[in-house]
């Protein structure tokens, strides 16, 4: 069932250029039980699917939940599932994804749905505490910082991975979360994996452990669909590798069970 | 068994088990292909210590990779987890273990 909303952009005073072409956009209404509604949104140039869902809630559903918050691609609020695949609405282009003028918008995979296109987070940050992504200080401020080599391949390993934003993009991409609910995800996992190679951390053995237990690691098919829809280019699937390895190393060794 | 120890095992029987799954198939286009009776392969396999060594090794790798497997695809693709899918596939591991090795000495005893 879908319902046709049309409208035109806000009056503002300024002479605005006309408007061309048009998009056809269906998002999703209602919780897990629902809807596909379809609205009219007028195309302009280097529009964002943010943008289009903004211009729908001001101009045409006032109602229409969906969650954003800095527009530019660093918060990692506003990720939505785009004509079926995980992305960063404020930081995708219409003209890059519509596909012959048409956008389905849903929220993304994974999680636990609130409303329309808001996702409850909840499970996504727990499992990033299961994983014991949280840095355990050895210092106090009145410490001298420590000189931490930028060329040493622990803090390259942590480099590669530090960038992540929390969008939760990987971990609606991701297959094994979709089957398994104990599966930390490759956020969590890759948050670790910065954590084992930041030689700062006060209990990166704990953070191995936490990583490669039950629904850790090595529940990882390396399928790679994290590292395709990654919007900052992190390859969590080289972190996850990385634990296994480590963890198998540590095991075979004795430091770990 | 931690998960750590299950992926480790599961990865070195899967090692184990490529050359050997290569030979056994092979051995059995050779052997179809040669027009060997039953009786004359078992004139070759009986008393053999080198194919005890061979298909018993197959087995236990088996036995072993197997249930480690199974396990997951069912922890990820059923509800059934817990203690009860462990004693269940540890089970089947006995199963797979028993059976082959029954077929093994079947071949390879005197």
């Amino acid at each position: 069932m879908s319902a046709e909303h049309t409208g035109t952009a806000e009056h503002t005073g300024q002479p605005s250029p006309p408007v061309e072409t048009s998009l056809s956009v269906e998002i999703w209404r209602g919780r897990d039980q629902g809807r596909f509604e379809t609205y009219t949104v007028p195309q302009r140039a280097s529009q964002t699917v943010l943008d289009v869902v903004t211009w729908i809630q001001r101009h045409a559903e006032p109602a229409l939940a969906y969650r954003f918050a800095c527009r530019v691609g660093v918060c990692g609020s506003c990720a939505m599932t785009v004509n079926g695949r995980p992305r960063w609405t404020c930081r995708t282009h219409v003209s890059k994804v519509a596909d012959d003028g048409r956008l389905r918008i849903e929220p993304l995979r994974n999680l636990p749905r609130i409303k329309d296109l808001a996702v409850d987070m909840t499970p996504f940050f727990e499992k990033w505490q299961r994983a014991q992504g949280r840095f355990t200080p050895t210092r106090s401020r009145a410490d001298p910082l420590v000189a931490v080599s930028p060329d040493s391949p622990a803090r390259k390993a942590a480099d590669a991975g530090i960038e992540c934003i929390n969008c939760a993009v990987c971990y609606a991409a991701c297959d094994v979360v979709g089957w398994d609910r104990d599966y930390l995800g490759p956020a969590a996992l890759n948050r670790a994996w910065t954590l084992v190679n930041d030689e700062r951390d006060g209990d990166r053995r704990g953070v191995l452990k936490a990583a490669s237990s039950g629904g850790g690691c090595h529940s990882c098919h390396s399928h790679g669909s994290c590292v395709e829809h990654c919007p900052v280019g992190i390859n969590p699937t080289a972190g996850i590798a990385g634990l296994k390895r480590r963890s198998l190393i540590d095991m075979l060794g004795g430091d770990l069970p | 068994m931690t998960p750590a120890r299950l992926f480790l095992a599961q990865r070195l029987t899967a090692l184990i088990l490529v050359p050997l799954v290569l030979v056994h198939l092979a051995l059995i286009l050779v052997a179809v292909e040669g027009g060997l009776s039953a009786a004359e392969i078992l004139d070759r396999t009986r008393g053999s210590a080198g194919w005890a060594a061979f298909y018993g090794l197959f087995v236990l790798a088996a036995a072993t990779h197997a249930p480690i497997g199974l396990r997951n695809v069912i922890h990820e693709h059923t509800g059934w987890r817990g203690r009860s899918l462990e004693i269940a596939m540890i089970g089947l591991g006995l199963l797979l273990a028993g059976l082959g090795l029954r077929a093994v000495v079947a071949v390879v005893a005197p």
